[in-house]
């Protein structure tokens, strides 16, 4: 198995994207914390998990809180016992152009897909250290490489996310703390299930060049390459699941 | 397995990264076909994994000849029935700078490692369109990212890769064959090893410059191009899968 004797976190693991994570995660080997707001969600995938055989267990987390996340690493380390892998996988879509963004959105962007993702990394690395060394991969996007028709606080953020993943790995690789980020296209999610409504839908698969939406699993065999020692080389990369949009 | 009916061919085969991917693939599943100069190597290699249970197929290959690529692709057809995934793995490396470099070394760099590249996707697409789609997976460099002391024509071949890699994942996107390129950072092979890890100042430099401390081995490349080549990757064309330490991300 390739995640055998490892403890992975997972941010926004209640569902969508990385409920599927912790699924592959644990039949992989890994032990498993999912950390959501979504406290019913929560508890469903962390049941599901252990009914299938897998160790899992939901905490709690608003990734904007630095106090939260402490206790959800706390709480890992001691349930498992360690930390070896951190997926920042939470996060929050928002399709308003540069005009119609008020102040209080874009703070409510930078604060969960940003800060969000700062305040994991820091409360991750001092276990990973102990561990000695970890894998931290962080879900920006296809946004965080190009612009688009809608959405510009979003693809701010997933631009900060980009190049805070390249800090970590630069600063980090010393401590054999390896730092990558995922860059997925249009993934079928609930995140994403409002906007890929009619036209925007259409729009999407026309300029993706495999003609479809990709799936949360697509991305999850992704943040597994990367979480797992297959990747022991691989820092401060960037791995775009985008079905070639990107490309063109 | 990860790679269980399918076919591969790699081109450079023989030893190296392509050896030991040729033996991850197999481990994997797959059937693999070795192209390669390297007689001797080629079916040294091939040998190794038959007795270790893999299917295994060497044939001789010059990649900058297109009957060559016509003949290996047929071999492999023919042997294993289809084809499902092409790893260009085959190049070569040279240190000179661009005043350093001859007409003729220029030649031959681009020979090797662009037009090699070119004429073996050429040869797979029919195939892997026949096949219901494929995986086609081209060994760039960090060279193909950035600029460095020494290395232009090197360089120059592999920046053409990366973008030659981008031009067939969107041209045959429509057939199901995806195309994407890996680009490794120093990796301990019997192409390196004679110039970028050639005495202990070397090695040393080497560690120096990779944020993780070290420099790269074959495993390290042909785990990449493992995930590449499967269908856990089936969303994934026309990107560049960096696995170089850290070297780039500063």
């Amino acid at each position: 198995m390739r995640l055998e004797n490892k403890v992975a976190f997972i941010s926004g693991g209640a569902r969508g994207m990385g409920a599927v994570e912790a699924k592959l995660f644990t039949q992989e080997g890994a032990k498993v914390v999912i950390g959501d707001i979504l406290d019913e969600d929560g508890r469903k995938t962390e049941a599901e998990i252990n009914e299938a055989g897998g160790e899992c267990l939901f905490v709690h987390l608003d990734v904007t809180s630095d106090a939260e996340w402490q206790q959800a690493i706390d709480a890992t380390v001691a349930r498992f016992g360690k930390l070896d892998i951190l997926v920042n996988n939470a996060g929050i879509f928002r399709s308003e152009r540069v005009e119609e963004i008020s102040g209080e959105l874009w703070d409510q962007v930078m604060d969960i897909n940003v800060k969000g993702v700062f305040l994991g990394t820091k409360a991750a690395i001092p276990e990973m250290r102990k561990a000695g060394g970890g894998s931290i991969i962080n879900i920006s996007s296809v946004a965080g490489l190009i612009g688009d028709v809608i959405s510009a606080a979003y693809t701010s953020s997933k631009g900060a996310v980009r190049l805070f993943t390249k800090s970590t790995a630069i600063q980090y690789a010393p401590d054999g703390i390896r730092a990558n980020s995922i860059h997925p296209g249009t993934i079928d999610t609930p995140m994403t299930a409002e906007m890929l409504l009619g036209w925007y839908r259409e729009d999407r698969i026309n300029r993706t060049p495999l003609r479809r939406i990709g799936t949360a699993e697509d991305v999850a065999y992704g943040a597994l390459y990367l979480a797992s020692d297959e990747s022991s080389f691989v820092t401060g990369a960037e791995l775009v699941i985008d079905g070639g949009r990107t490309a063109e | 397995m990860r790679l269980e009916n399918k076919v591969a061919f790699i081109s450079g085969g023989a030893r190296g990264m392509g050896a030991v991917e040729a033996r991850l693939f197999s481990i994997e599943g797959a059937k693999v076909v070795i192209g390669d100069i390297l007689n001797e190597e080629g079916r040294r290699t091939e040998a190794e994994i038959v007795e270790s249970g893999g299917e295994c197929l060497f044939v001789h290959l010059d990649v900058t000849s297109e009957a060559s690529w016509q003949d290996a692709i047929a071999a492999a057809v023919a042997r294993f029935g289809k084809l499902d995934v092409l790893v260009n793995n085959a190049g070569i490396f040279r240190t000179e700078g661009v005043l350093e470099t001859s007409e003729a070394l220029w030649d031959e760099m681009l020979e090797i490692n662009g037009k090699g590249v070119f004429l073996g996707t050429k040869y797979a697409i029919p195939e892997m369109r026949k096949a219901g789609g494929g995986s086609i997976i081209n060994i760039s460099s960090v060279a193909g990212l950035v600029g460095g002391p020494g290395s232009a024509a090197y360089r120059a071949s592999k920046g053409a890769v990366r973008l030659f890699t981008k031009a067939t994942a969107i041209q045959y996107a429509g057939d199901g064959i995806r195309a994407n390129s890996v680009h490794p950072g120093i990796i301990e092979t019997p192409m390196t090893t004679p110039n970028l890890l050639a005495d202990e100042a070397a090695r040393q430099r080497a560690i120096a410059r990779a944020p993780l401390g070290r420099y790269g081995q074959p495993e390290d490349v042909a785990y990449g191009v493992l995930y590449l080549a499967s269908d856990e990757s089936s969303f994934v064309t026309g990107s560049e899968l960096v696995i170089d330490g850290g070297v780039t991300a500063q």
